[in-house]
């Protein structure tokens, strides 16, 4: 039983931690182009600077 | 500085390098600030100077090798923000079916007494404000309908979840032995995949009248009594005023021509390129442009009587007609909904009358209704339409309605304009240009300085072939004439024949280049048939679609494309006529399909069944069409209806499988057989076979 006491807070917490990074995904849309995200990633470049003002 | 947005969609965007090229290669535009691709959707967005316009923007993308179409009206699906909230609460309802599950397994494998009753107690600690929160689309919804006093899907839905989740509730409280927390919550994870899939599919709200009235001028110059011209808004322009449009400028009212000589260019009404030449007493149409000389005309009819003013008048009552159509999944859940009230209720009542006690009886009648839930059924529509968008957005289409794949499928009938849809809508070589390898450079360097349609031919023409522009001096254009420059201290022209040393010709799509002495080439164009638009029109009539053209253009001219294409044909069509002959048609009991681009085609775009239109349409023709296509090919409308086709017959199947799911399942239920074990390896397996069903639409768009 103290195994449980651990591993259950253990377990959600897990979860719980993926769904708040599901949650900034969201937020930052990283949702809108996966297929470009699967391809910007055999880009060599880094990302770019913001250009100059 | 101040930034505007704009959006293209973009043909030809194939790998990671095409991504790093255009964007790159737009970063370091003058004015441009930033570009980003989304290569799902195949758009760009450019964040840019507000003093760049469309066009050079579209140039920009142009001279990186891909070709661009603006795209207004409606933003990336993820953008939404009824997606975004959608997919949060499925977020929530994953992760809540998942930790439950991981209890229940504990509690199925036999977990008894105090551990279980703490398991689900922490199942309910996680289900509660899960479901508060995820469910919350589902009861919004329900609640409406309730109100009003009718009835949807989301009402079997809402009451299911809330009383799958009271009763476990009381259940944990007892100490009882089934506890429903991971149905309720897998149940509500299933159907949210459904509704957001579904949402990422709907039209968003794009005014295509709107969009028509963008493009007439916001006014003019009129000219007084003293001489002195005066600019005037479009609404307070009268019949009788006297209006002085400069070359390039468009006309604000319908009028007729009193001094000057000049070319129209009428695609926006007519959709034909050629541009048509005016002389006093001529008529010009609101809308237009006048492209050579200035002219002035007195105006003939207020600007609310105009031909544009009439289209959009048409279009607005031909959107009304469309609106009637009821999709698939609304049609069954119409029948559904009562359907699964009755059998829990029955299911209760039969139980109590064969003597078992009320809560036996509750607990059975829980077990019917989330069954019964209409997981797959939910699936069922939306997962194929999204696979098969998928599939022809690679090939080229996008689809800018969820229905259009329905309607599409129902099509027996299709009509096609000729200019932009069948043609490729833009002048092209007529045969190899006579050009020199000495003069291409030269040419090239020439046509960049015009705007004209036939130099913009040329420069993509030559683009093509890999020239690069030669330095020319004195770049000189002579409106309505044609450029003038030295290059070696030779005089180089480019434009109408006579004036580059040649006879004159009344031909508006011949054109003539000289360098210093050299001998006169002449540049013949003209409008080209889409490279396969005979393959495409004969898969459309072995699809069993008869094709016809109606075209606002002359009788010749229809049939010179019409003939050799073997299609039948009819010309000279105003936008009314085009309208009448599709409300005719479908009068008759036809679904048609009509392909078509411009504005004169734009009432008829809205009152057919379904419509299509090339990415290279005009902003009416693009917002009106309920599917737009990209690129020079016409391949994509003969796809789209396959595609449309096996969509509908997976969709069918999706819908055998759902209810023969129930048909099994049901009576286990009714018979209080259903465990929250077999409740959940129903409802998973069943949402499994119908996704896995769609995804053989992946390849559905050949």
């Amino acid at each position: 039983m103290i195994g449980l006491a651990i591993l259950i807070p253990v377990a959600l917490l897990l979860g719980l931690a993926g769904l708040v990074a599901f949650f900034w995904a969201v937020r930052t849309r990283q949702f809108e182009d996966l297929d470009g995200a699967a391809l910007r990633i055999l880009n060599d470049e880094g990302p770019k600077e913001p250009p100059a003002p | 500085m101040t930034v505007a947005t704009s959006v293209f969609a973009v043909e030809g965007l194939r790998c990671a390098g095409c991504i790093s090229k255009l964007e790159g290669g737009l970063a370091v535009v003058p004015g441009v600030a930033s570009a980003r691709v989304n290569f799902t959707t195949r758009r760009v967005s450019i964040a840019h100077d507000p003093a760049l316009d469309d066009d050079s923007l579209k140039q920009a993308v142009e001279r990186l090798g891909f070709v661009a179409e603006v795209f207004r009206g409606d933003l990336a699906p993820a953008e939404d923000a009824e997606t975004r909230r959608l997919l949060k609460a499925l977020g929530v309802a994953g992760f809540a079916a998942m930790n439950i599950m991981l209890l229940s397994v504990s509690v199925w494998s036999g977990a008894e007494g105090a551990t279980r009753t703490l398991f689900h107690w922490l199942s309910a600690l996680i289900a509660l404000p899960a479901v508060a929160y995820a469910g919350r689309p589902f009861f919004t919804s329900a609640w409406a309908a309730l109100r009003h006093g009718r009835t949807n899907m989301d009402v079997p839905i809402s009451i299911g979840v809330v009383l799958t989740v009271a009763v476990s509730l009381f259940e944990t409280m007892v100490g009882g032995e089934h506890a429903y927390f991971d149905g309720a919550t897998m149940l509500l994870f299933f159907l949210l995949a459904g509704r957001f899939l579904d949402s990422a599919m709907r039209a968003r709200a794009s005014d295509s009248v709107a969009a028509l009235l963008r493009q007439s001028a916001p006014g003019g110059h009129v000219i007084g009594k003293d001489g002195a011209t005066q600019w005037r808004a479009a609404a307070e322009l009268a019949p009788g005023m006297r209006l002085l449009v400069a070359a390039g400028e468009r006309f604000a009212a319908d009028a007729v021509v009193e001094q000057g000589q000049s070319n129209v260019d009428r695609a926006l009404i007519t959709g034909e390129n050629v541009p048509v030449p005016v002389a006093p007493g001529g008529t010009v149409l609101a809308g237009t442009i006048n492209l050579d000389a200035p002219l002035t005309v007195k105006v003939t009819a207020a600007v609310a009587d105009s031909v544009i003013a009439d289209i959009a008048r048409m279009m607005a009552t031909a959107t009304q007609s469309k609106s009637l159509y009821v999709r698939i999944a609304d049609r069954a859940a119409r029948l559904y909904a009562p359907a699964v009230h009755s059998l829990a209720a029955l299911s209760f009542i039969g139980w109590m009358l064969a003597g078992a006690g009320w809560h036996e009886a509750l607990l059975i009648a829980v077990a019917v209704l989330i069954i019964t839930c209409p997981c797959a059924l939910g699936l069922a529509v939306p997962i194929a339409q999204v696979v098969a968008s998928g599939a022809l957005m690679r090939q080229g289409v996008l689809i800018k309605d969820g229905s259009a794949l329905e309607r599409l499928a129902a099509v027996d009938m299709v009509l096609v304009d000729k200019t932009g849809t069948v043609t490729l809508g833009r002048p092209v070589p007529a045969a190899a240009l006579p050009l020199s390898d000495a003069e291409t450079p030269v040419a090239l360097a020439l046509a960049q300085a015009s705007r004209h349609p036939l130099a913009r031919a040329l420069v993509t023409a030559l683009t093509a072939q890999g020239v690069q522009p030669a330095a020319v001096s004195d770049v000189f254009e002579a409106p309505g004439l044609g450029v003038w420059g030295v290059v070696d201290g030779m005089p180089v022209r480019l434009g109408r024949p006579d004036w580059v040393g040649g006879e004159a010709s009344g031909n508006t799509l011949l054109t003539a280049f000289r360098l210093g002495e050299g001998p006169l080439r002449l540049l013949a164009f003209h409008d080209g048939l889409r490279p396969d638009a005979a393959a495409a029109l004969s898969r459309l009539a072995a699809l069993g679609l008869p094709v016809k053209m109606i075209s606002g253009d002359r009788p010749e001219a229809v049939a010179a494309v019409a003939g050799p294409l073997g299609l039948a044909a009819e010309s000279e069509l105003q936008p009314g006529d085009k309208l009448a002959r599709i409300e005719a048609l479908q009068a008759q009991g036809h679904h048609v399909l009509m392909v078509g681009d411009g504005l004169n085609d734009g009432p008829a775009l809205k009152a057919a069944h379904v419509s299509m239109a090339p990415a290279s349409a005009s902003d009416v023709g693009k917002t009106a069409a309920d599917l737009v296509f990209l690129g020079d090919r016409l391949l994509p409308v003969a796809q789209a209806v396959t595609a449309a086709r096996r969509t509908m017959a997976v969709v069918r199947q999706n819908f055998v499988l759902a209810i023969g799911y129930n048909v099994l399942a049901v009576p286990l239920a009714i018979a209080g057989q259903v465990t929250p074990l077999v409740a959940a390896i129903a409802m998973s397996g069943s949402s499994l076979i119908v996704v896995a069903n769609a995804l053989r639409l992946r390849s559905a768009a050949r």
